[in-house]
This record gives C-alpha cells, sequence and structure tokens, in this order.
C-alpha cells in the first residue's frame, strides 16, 4: 500500500508532522514512521501545559520492533494530548493524520514553520 | 546479501529485513495477525536461510555423540533430538535438532549465523571419513494447531503417523519432501525441505489453502512465549548449558563428550548465574542490554524481551545472578529512565492447550 503525505501538512526528518489549526497545531508521526515501527505497543505523552522548544523530546512510542523517540517540530505549549491512545496504541497505525494525532500545541515561535519539510521534500527523503 | 529460495514468491507482499546474511520477509499481513494465525490457525514461515548440514560415514553416530552432551548415540532412524555443540570450556557454539536417517546419515539444521562455524568445527572435530556437507535447499515451517490438517490436504501420505520430533518423507504433487514434525513457535507444527521448485509450489499451495505467511518479527514473539532460547542472545560460547537453563539437555551417565569435565567443575561448584523468565507489568518493553536490578544493584541484563500478545504482558529472558533467580523474586528492569518492577517465572510463559 502506498504511504501517504498530505500536502498541507509540514513535515521534519524525524518524521514527525505538524498539522495547523484555527487555534494551534496538532502534532503526530507520518505514516512512514507507523510503517517503519510496525504494531505500536506503547505510547508516552507529555502533560497539558508542558513547554518545548523544538527538537525536545515530547514523548517515546514503542513496538516490538523498537523504540522510538518523538521530538517536538516546533517550540510550543502543550493543549491537549491524546489520552486515549495510552491504553488504545494500535489507534496510530490506522489513520496517523487523523485518529492517530498525538499532541495539540499552541505555537510560540510560528516563523519555525517555514523551516520544515514540504510533504514532496519529506517524501523525497523517505524514498517514497 | 543471499536471497531464499521462495524469495519469488513473497517478494511483493512482506516488508524485507537482513538477518544473518540474508534478506528475509520481517512482515505480512502485521505481527498481531500473523501471531493470531499460528495460536489459532496456521502459520507459514520462510526458515531457509537456516544452516543444513548433512553428516554420513559409518559410525557418524559415535563421532557425533562425543561433541553434544545430550545421548543422542541410538536415535533412531525417523527420530530427531534438540541439543548443542560445546566447545571444551563448555561453552555452547550452537543449538541444533539432529536428525537420524540410518546408522550412517544425519542431518543437523542449525541457526543461519552459524553455519559456516559449525562446518568448520565439525571437520576439525570429526575423522576424515565422515563427509560433512552443507546443502541450502527450500526450509518452510508450517506452524499452529491447524497445521497438520492443512499441510495434510497437500500430501496423500498420513501425517498422523509421525509424532513430536519425528521426521519421514512424504509425496505432494510436486514430488517427494522431507519433513519434520519440528518448530519455534510453541505451536504443532511441521518443516519441510524441498528442492526450490518444489518449495515455491508449497509455499504458494500452503497459502491457498489457508494458512498465513509470517515473517520474523512474529517468528521472534512466538518462540519467546514458548520460551525458545534465540542462539545469540540468549547463549553463546561464554555460557554452558547448566547457565543457560538447557542443563535438560545434559546426559551425565553417557560417557565422554567434549566440555564434560567443564561442565562436572560448574555443577560442583554451583553456577553463579541462570537464564531465567520475567514478566512486567504495563506495556513497556524489557529490551537487550537492560539492567535488571534487586535492592538498588544489577543482577543481571535481559537477553531478550517482548511484549506478549498472548499473554498482554511484557515477557522476557535475562541472566540474572543466582540469589535472585527462585521463581517469584521480586526485580527491577531499568527500562531506560524508568525502574519498572519484574516477577521471575518459569520461561515458558506459553503453553498450548494438550
Amino acid at each position: 500500500m502506498a504511504l501517504t503525505y498530505p500536502p498541507e501538512l509540514h513535515y521534519t526528518a524525524t518524521h514527525e508532522y505538524v498539522a495547523l489549526t484555527d487555534d494551534g497545531a496538532v502534532v503526530g508521526i507520518t505514516a512512514f514512521a507507523v510503517e517503519e515501527l510496525g504494531d505500536i505497543t506503547y505510547v508516552e505523552l507529555p502533560q497539558v501545559g508542558r513547554r518545548f522548544n523544538r527538537g525536545e523530546r515530547l514523548g517515546t512510542l514503542e513496538s516490538v520492533k523498537a523504540v522510538a523517540d518523538v521530538y517536538a517540530p516546533v517550540s510550543g505549549v502543550v493543549t491537549a494530548v491524546h489520552e486515549a491512545l495510552v491504553d488504545a496504541p494500535e489507534r496510530i497505525a490506522g489513520d496517523p493524520y487523523g485518529e492517530g494525532w498525538l499532541v495539540k500545541m499552541q505555537l510560540t515561535q510560528p516563523e519555525e514553520l517555514q523551516e520544515l519539510l514540504t510533504a514532496a521534500a519529506y517524501q523525497a527523503q523517505v524514498g517514497g | 546479501m543471499r536471497y531464499s529460495p521462495l524469495w519469488t514468491c513473497y517478494q511483493n507482499e512482506a516488508k524485507l529485513t537482513e538477518f544473518a546474511g540474508w534478506m528475509l520477509p520481517a512482515q505480512f499481513g502485521g505481527l498481531t495477525l500473523e501471531h493470531e494465525a499460528v495460536r489459532h490457525r496456521a502459520g507459514l514461515f520462510d526458515i531457509s536461510h537456516m544452516g543444513q548440514i548433512e553428516l554420513q560415514g559409518s559410525a557418524v553416530w559415535e563421532y557425533l555423540n562425543a561433541l553434544v552432551p545430550t545421548d543422542i548415540l541410538h536415535l533412531p532412524p525417523g527420530q530427531a533430538r534438540y541439543t548443542v555443540l560445546l566447545n571444551a570450556a563448555g561453552g555452547i557454539i550452537d543449538d541444533l535438532i539432529v536428525y537420524a536417517h540410518d546408522r550412517e546419515h544425519a542431518t543437523l539444521i542449525v541457526n543461519a549465523a552459524c553455519t559456516a562455524k559449525n562446518a568448520a568445527w565439525l571437520r576439525q572435530h570429526l575423522p576424515p571419513e565422515v563427509a560433512i556437507e552443507p546443502v541450502s535447499q527450500a526450509l518452510l515451517a508450517v506452524q499452529g494447531p491447524q497445521a497438520t490438517a492443512l499441510w495434510q490436504t497437500l500430501t496423500p501420505d498420513t501425517l498422523a503417523g509421525i509424532p513430536r520430533f519425528g521426521h519421514g518423507t512424504v509425496s505432494t504433487p510436486w514430488g517427494r519432501v522431507w519433513v519434520a514434525r519440528t518448530g519455534y513457535t510453541g505451536e504443532d507444527g511441521w518443516e519441510i525441505r524441498a528442492a526450490p521448485a518444489v518449495g515455491q509450489a508449497l509455499w504458494r499451495a500452503l497459502v491457498a489453502a489457508g494458512v498465513t505467511p509470517c515473517g520474523l518479527v512474529a517468528r521472534d514473539v512466538l518462540r519467546l512465549e514458548a520460551g525458545l532460547h534465540l542462539y545469540g542472545q540468549d547463549m553463546d560460547e561464554t555460557v554452558t548449558p547448566l547457565e543457560a537453563g538447557l542443563g535438560w539437555l545434559v546426559d551425565w551417565d553417557k560417557g565422554d563428550f567434549l566440555g564434560r569435565s567443564a561442565l562436572l567443575a560448574q555443577k560442583a561448584q554451583g553456577v553463579a548465574r541462570k537464564l531465567v523468565g520475567l514478566v512486567g507489568t504495563g506495556r513497556r518493553i524489557f529490551r537487550p542490554g537492560y539492567p535488571v536490578q534487586a535492592q538498588g544493584q544489577t543482577v543481571g541484563r535481559i537477553t531478550s524481551g517482548t511484549l506478549s500478545l498472548s499473554l498482554g504482558r511484557p515477557i522476557a529472558l535475562a541472566y540474572v545472578a543466582v540469589p535472585w533467580t527462585p521463581l517469584g523474586t521480586s526485580l527491577t528492569v531499568q527500562v531506560r529512565e524508568q525502574a519498572l518492577p519484574a516477577t521471575v517465572v518459569k520461561r515458558t510463559f506459553y503453553s498450548r492447550r494438550a
């Protein structure tokens, strides 16, 4: 099955995405990351209100194959975390850009978005 | 990089991985689906990477018997035994299954990564009159509670007549193949050896019959749930069968074998560490190399670990210092920044219903 990278999202070289919304941004991991990890067995997410600088460890995902840290793709404050994933981490794989979102953030340095990858650039990087 | 003779059957359907110099399927439909198939129906594995070594010659059994701790001198034709090759210090060179064809012919199925090492070791320790021939045929494993019934649809010979750890040849529409009732999943099942073209036909026919193709990721979870060791992780040349929980392979009364005096000395002195089973809580996996601790001190290390899909809990094998090895002992495993509780349990985490 071909992996998809929606053109309206912003991507990082470490396989996170940022989706801009009316009141902030939604952060998750890409279809490529999901495919590489295989069945996700454990999700660790930050607390609401925590402030992250771009590149700081935001959380951790585990599959039977590997442990993968998730990094803050942009600087900001966590406004919501997808708690339902803790008991059902497999929901990330089914819909990484929708039902599989990890956290919502209020951006503190919106200009950082310009340094993220476009869908085409990200896809070229992962060889899609 | 080597490719299995069955490569052509699945190259477009599997996610691939490198293992012991081979490009092999890591995953087909997904771990959960593949695991479920093997535990409840039947799964199909390409194990053509495993080393196959033919030993032929008069007195082959006398000579081979001297290199393993298990008494295989009178292994009857049609039967197989699990055992290990030991060095003089009692260290494990490899684990293997030895199959008896007749009084002058044995087959060894060994770990892929150890095939060349084993062949060299055997050449060094067996006399020239024993011919040592590595072969590379297709090897398929059909495993699961319905494995026998589904495999039976492809042969007119009665599979039920072959017991666990028995083997023989059977007919198929594509020719005769060698089958053994052995496996690495904790389920009933079969390992089949065939010429490449026959193996390919069998692979496709078994899939068509409803057997689910499975990859190495599922295979690792299944073998660990069944408490089966993986060479290179759970044992190597620096550990003995007594430390690795394989004392049951040692037949002390069989007479001399390579490594016996070292094992006797270790037995008299008592082992300092043992391979134990650990079960945790939650969902975090205890991975190879993670420290095992008691009272704030590191007392061991994880060698294999996974999230058991059968139990819904983390399971692991670890070498642990002897005062901390009794069943029920409470330990912790350092999982990155967290110390998580773990309990020593029997290594057979999962047993199939009889």
